[in-house]
């Protein structure tokens, strides 16, 4: 039964599947173990990332192209429902209504542009998701009557997900039982089935001629599979699932604006879970999304204390500023490239393989 | 006697191999744009000023862009850390600017000359050298595997981008023009910003330098050679790896010489710069042709055109200009305007 869940991908390895376990519940319990708004906010962005890094591994990982557009289907989603909640009102249907619109755009825009670019070189693909993507952005902030601008757009969500709705009159185990916990819970459960639900596509024998074209296109396309068609419905497949992905951030955050979800900083973000966890694997991007989210919340305190520690030494002090940190996770980037290129999962298999061997 | 045989011989060799025809047709699109923008924008003189500035947008981005073309052709590595050389060019300029600060706002053109030349070259050394480690420490050890390529370069992109904050703050820079270029000329009715002029000459100079190096030259021969068939060059006995170093690091120290007239041009620094350039650079590279060089020319020469007439005829669709561009050229020419044989 498990194992068909997983689609017969199972971790392979006993410490990767104590860590998903371990991360599994403890997301699950967020609100009743970990008190606190903080902590909570922390375990849905975890989540609202195992899914984006997730659709993203589907193309870095198991197609091998390198799409820098993934933020702008992100984007879409959240644009979705910000724009169908302020415009029609807090409705479910109003909500259905814009993330339908949002798929659309998707599907369409990564369509198009993956039957341009891929039609020719897969390298192309880089440079024209790249461009595209920071057109995007500026037409997003441009647009302001239509998105808010820089500033965003902040909304209501339905009665049944307000924070001020209350299930419970006594609060259960320190957690209020109200609507915000019904968001966690909504976005815990979706995600859960998104990412099932990839597992199951790269698990599939579309998913195989996926990897086939990445270890050689050539080849592939030898023994008759149109790498191109391939190639661009995996583009469309992952465009699709980082709409919902910023669909499910936009429930929770209750506002969108461009740094949000349009920034290269949040792209950035995504390539590095993707490579620090493990490309190829998914189970990369929740181990991958776990380490970077809780590096951004809790690595910046770590370095505060490292930075009064040197405080009055000239280069160090600024290099552990907490305004840096972003150096250090380049850094981390470009070893894991080098050293592990399999990253986090493929190192515990390897871990479990030698054992098994030996 | 020998000689003249050889040189007879030399001759003969050379009318058997028939000189492949220039293809006009690209250069005969820029001018056809620029003509077509004339009756559109209305004023003669406006037309002048914008094709004047979209000449020196694009002489700019043709600087910064050539390195990456080359790099591609000779070596196939796409060099996504391209930005950093043109961010850390423009920032060299505001410390050369700042601490030479006498000598720009000084009211003698020759000492303002002096600064930008200052300026140029330190630009184009630092980024040259870091260009060299560069490609030591982040590209050498993942040739020939594109993914990583990307990955990698990526991350040296911000790991420079981080120290560059480290070393002149994550705030932006203003950069004024030194005195002498501030303001414009007047040509008849059409006012000319003296600073494109200047960005223009530099542009000419750099251009003709590439074209001869590549051209008339030995290295430029085998650099040629190399774009077209790397293993036949190789297979000559030529060490196509550290020719391909030193054009790695010479593309670097383009690129910091067009982020110091980028700089000048945008008039402010900020650590982002690089990003905002490279999306042009890739846009120009595959309008272009990838690896090609006369093909970046004429790219980065349309999309600077294009720009700016859009720019002015509607400003919020400027950013959408050379991506609409670049699908045009795309859907006539799916390799570019001058595809590299043999990728």
């Amino acid at each position: 039964m498990l194992t068909r869940l997983v689609s017969h991908d199972l971790p392979k390895s006993r410490w990767l599947a104590l860590a998903l376990v371990a991360i599994v519940v403890a997301l699950a319990l967020t609100p009743f173990v970990f008190p606190g708004t903080k902590a909570l906010n922390v375990a849905a962005k975890v989540i609202v990332f195992i899914v984006l890094a997730a659709s993203f591994d589907l193309l870095l990982g198991y197609t091998g192209i390198v799409s820098f557009a993934h933020t702008m289907f992100f984007g879409i989603g959240a644009y979705g429902i910000a724009i169908a909640a302020t415009r029609i009102g807090p409705t479910w249907p109003a909500l259905a209504l814009g993330s339908a619109c949002a798929l659309a755009v998707s599907l369409v825009l990564s369509l198009v542009i993956g039957l341009f670019s891929l039609r020719v070189r897969a390298i192309f693909f880089a440079m024209i998701t790249l461009a595209v993507a920071s057109a995007f952005a500026t037409l997003a902030s441009q647009l302001s009557d239509f998105t808010g601008g820089e500033d965003g757009l902040t909304f209501k969500v339905p009665e049944a997900l307000q924070p001020g709705t209350e299930y419970a009159a006594e609060p259960f185990l320190g957690a209020s039982i109200d609507g915000r916990l019904a968001t966690y819970y909504l976005i815990f459960v979706a995600a859960l089935v998104l990412v099932l639900a990839l597992l199951r596509i790269v698990n599939s024998p579309f998913g195989r001629v996926l990897q086939a074209i990445r270890e050689n296109d050539f080849r592939a396309e030898a023994i008759g599979y149109r790498t191109v068609v391939y190639r661009t419905i995996a583009s469309v497949v992952s465009a699709l699932f980082a709409t919902l992905a910023g669909v499910l951030l936009a429930l929770w955050l209750r506002y969108n604006g461009p740094d949000t979800t349009l920034s290269f900083e949040i792209m950035l973000d995504v390539l590095l879970i993707v490579v620090i966890g493990g490309m190829g694997t998914i189970y990369g991007a929740v181990v991958g999304s776990v380490l970077l989210v809780l590096a951004q919340n809790y690595l910046q305190d770590l370095m505060k204390l490292g930075e009064s520690a040197v405080q009055g030494v000239p280069v160090l002090a600024q290099i552990v500023s907490p305004d840096r940190w972003l150096l250090w996770l380049g850094i981390l980037f470009v070893l894991s490239v080098y050293y592990f290129p399999s990253g986090v999962v493929g190192r515990l298999r390897q871990l479990g393989a030698r054992k098994a061997g030996a | 006697m020998s000689d003249t045989t050889s040189a007879v011989a030399a001759t003969a060799a050379a009318e058997a191999i028939p000189k492949r025809a220039f293809d006009f047709r690209p250069l005969v699109l820029v001018a056809a744009i620029a003509l077509i923008a004339w009756p559109v924008v209305g004023s003669s003189s406006t037309w002048l000023t914008l094709t004047i500035a979209g000449l020196a947008m694009g002489m700019i981005v043709f600087i910064a862009a050539s390195g990456l073309t080359l790099v591609f052709g000779l070596m196939d590595v796409l060099n996504f850390g391209h930005s950093l050389f043109i961010a850390l060019g423009a920032f060299v300029a505001t410390t050369v600017f700042a601490g030479m600060g006498g000598a720009a706002t000084a009211p003698s053109v020759a000492s303002n000359l002096g600064v930008v030349a200052v300026a140029v070259l330190a630009a184009m050394a630092l980024a040259g050298t870091i260009g060299l480690g560069f490609e030591r420490l982040i590209v050498r050890p993942v040739y020939g595997q594109h993914l990583k390529q990307i990955l990698v370069t990526i991350g040296g992109a911000i790991i420079g981008e981080e120290l560059i904050k480290v070393v002149w703050g994550p705030a932006q820079i203003p950069l004024p023009p030194p005195e002498a270029l501030r303001g414009s000329i007047l040509l008849g009715e059409a006012s000319v910003e003296k600073l494109r002029i200047v960005a223009v000459v530099i542009g000419l100079v750099v251009l003709a330098a590439l074209l001869w190096t590549l051209n008339r030259t030995k290295i430029g021969l085998l650099i040629r050679a190399g774009v077209q068939d790397r293993e036949m060059v190789e297979s000559l006995g030529y060490r196509i790896r550290r020719l391909f170093v030193g054009v790695f690091a010479a593309g670097s120290a383009l690129a910091g010489l067009g982020g110091c007239l980028w700089g000048m041009n945008q008039q402010i620094v900020i650590p982002q710069i690089g990003g905002q350039v490279n999306v042009l650079l890739f846009i120009v590279l595959i309008i272009g042709g990838l690896g090609s060089t006369v093909g970046c020319l004429f790219g980065a020469l349309l999309v600077g055109l294009v720009t700016n007439y859009v720019g002015f005829l509607a400003p919020k669709l400027a950013m959408f200009s050379s991506i609409g561009l670049m699908v045009a050229i795309l859907l006539w020419r799916p390799q570019g305007l001058y595809p590299v044989v043999n990728r």
